[in-house]
């Protein structure tokens, strides 16, 4: 059996958040520090009890009985819940519900939880770490230092997301089918860019960065389960993260340095994840709505092929296409341009190229300068320059020097 | 920044009588052209196609099949772009693969009014 010190951080990571969630949702949105200090409390008791006496046969169902007696004693002993709070609640949770820890009532909290977290009145900075906080349960310091932010500003930003929640009153629940479509866009996006904040962000290996990929992907797993939200975008949402997740292994080297695309061993791409995307494209592929996941899912499912066909590049480029007339992003321009090259030419792609002119970008250049190496080095060298003085992470800076370089070496 | 309307005119009775390939082709033109609109963020509206054929109405009820059976011309479909100036609302239409099979891109400024 594990040691109470192995197992503990263990269980808060994956039981802290489900904790947090039943309680919230049974209290409302105004109580969610009681709700957190109660499943902090609880873990303490745990750490206390366990390095005593052994840890239980059942960790997390003993947590979840510990959690309901602090439950039951804070209402108890509570003079101003008596007072204030219960008159309150009493319209939405009857005094002597139930608090429901059984699976679905876990999964169904924990689905509320996500819509309130999402909810539009939060900036979407915040709703991330909101989203850390409380449904994955890393704590403030943790999401600072993988933010490269301060603790304070981590801790603030969360403060006010919490206050915003309560203005609005927002429920703690899965909302009606009416509105659901709508709110399903907004949980989608950030659960889309906890995702990415993990995969694209450069600042540092932390290990919570991976964390927020496989977190993300919990999450919109949890969506799937229940099925008034199992929607193809949400299918589409996942088959994307599941296609980017399976190169994992591949992108980065022994030295933590990340790997490029083209330079990676494919023999370390996850097959079964690989498997997995294109079990949730197939569900995404119903209903008549194309949305941008379907489109990146699609791209993404591309780049699981490795090697150059013509084939392959121009469904990528068609795919690029169509997301940039449903939506423009520079990334997608970019890429789009990168795309050209490899299906239409790379003469017709520095055209297209010279037009997008996204001068603070330094993407921008890097890709001007790929496209010009061989065919003009000296503008693919004024451009790595560009580049170069244009990026500002280190890790950035290093890999457009490594250009500049074997570009000096050639000429 | 401005809204120009590009609206395609082609005989697009000529395009039954392509082959899938050529079709497909052409169909590639028109994404790629688009796409190169929408990847410079000017794109306002990707717009429509029109199907071929239609009705126009006019006074007293009178009712007619569309005005194009004499035309060559018939408008095929319509975007929108969005720029600074009529010039650059020209030079996107420049590109445009309705030339390839003789046709044409009318620009209209959409007034704001």
């Amino acid at each position: 059996m594990r040691s109470a010190t192995e197992l503990i951080p263990r269980l808060f990571r994956t039981e802290y958040s489900k904790i947090v969630a039943v309680l919230c949702a049974h209290f409302g949105i105004d109580h969610i520090e009681t709700a957190e200090d109660i499943a902090s409390d609880t873990f303490l008791t745990a750490t206390e009890l366990w390095g005593l006496k052994g840890v239980p046969e059942n960790p997390a169902a003993w947590l979840y009985t510990v959690a309901k007696n602090k439950t039951k004693n804070h209402l108890k002993r509570n003079t101003l819940f008596a007072e204030k709070i219960a008159p309150e609640i009493k319209q939405t949770a009857p005094l002597n519900a139930e608090i429901d820890l059984s699976e679905t009532g876990i999964a169904d909290s924990v689905l509320a939880m996500i819509f309130t977290i999402c909810d539009p009145v939060i900036a979407t900075e915040a709703q991330i770490a909101l989203a850390l906080n409380l449904l994955c349960g890393f704590g403030v310091q943790e999401i600072a230092t993988a933010f490269l932010t301060g603790k304070d500003t981590i801790y603030k930003r969360i403060q006010r997301a919490k206050e915003k929640l309560r203005e609005a009153k927002i429920d703690i629940a899965i909302p009606g089918a009416d509105i659901l479509p709508r709110r399903m866009e907004s949980v989608l996006i950030t659960l889309y860019l906890l995702f990415n904040e993990g995969y694209y962000s450069v600042s540092g290996e932390h290990p919570l960065k991976k964390e927020c990929c496989s977190e993300a992907m919990r999450l919109t797993l949890l969506l799937l389960e229940n099925e008034r939200t199992n929607l193809p975008a949400a299918n589409a949402l996942m088959a994307l993260m599941c296609f980017h997740a399976s190169r994992f292994e591949a992108r980065t080297n022994q030295t933590e340095d990340l790997v490029l695309y083209n330079d990676q061993d494919v023999s370390l791409w996850d097959q079964a994840l690989i498997e997995k995307g294109c079990f949730y494209l197939n569900q995404a592929a119903q209903g008549p709505l194309l949305t941008k996941y379907h489109l990146e899912a699609g791209i993404a499912y591309w780049h699981t092929h490795p090697g150059d066909s013509r084939e392959k590049w121009e469904a990528i480029l068609q795919l690029y296409n169509q997301l940039l007339i449903l939506e423009y992003s520079p990334v997608a321009a970019l890429n789009r341009t990168f795309a050209l090259a490899k299906a239409n030419g790379v003469e017709a792609a520095i055209v297209e190229a010279e037009k997008l002119q996204l001068l603070n970008n330094h993407f921008y250049f890097v890709l001007l300068g790929t496209l010009y190496s061989g065919k003009d080095d000296k503008k693919a060298l004024t451009a790595f320059e560009q580049a170069y003085t244009l990026a500002q992470s280190a890790a950035d800076k290093q890999l457009i020097q490594k250009k500049i370089d074997q570009l000096a070496a050639q000429n | 920044m401005k809204d120009f309307l590009f609206l395609y005119r082609a005989d697009y009775s000529a395009y039954a009588k392509r082959s899938p390939e050529e079709l497909q082709s052409i169909t590639k033109k028109w994404m790629d052209w688009i796409g190169s609109i929408a990847a410079q963020n000017k794109l306002a509206d990707p717009g429509n196609r029109l199907e071929n054929g239609g009705r126009v109405v006019k006074p007293n009820n009178v009712v007619t099949d569309g005005p194009y059976c004499e035309i060559k011309e018939s408008l095929g479909g319509y975007s929108l772009v969005r720029v600074d100036t009529i010039e650059e609302a020209v030079a996107l239409a420049k590109g445009c693969p309705v030339y390839t099979i003789g046709g044409s891109v009318e620009v209209r400024e959409i007034s704001k009014m």
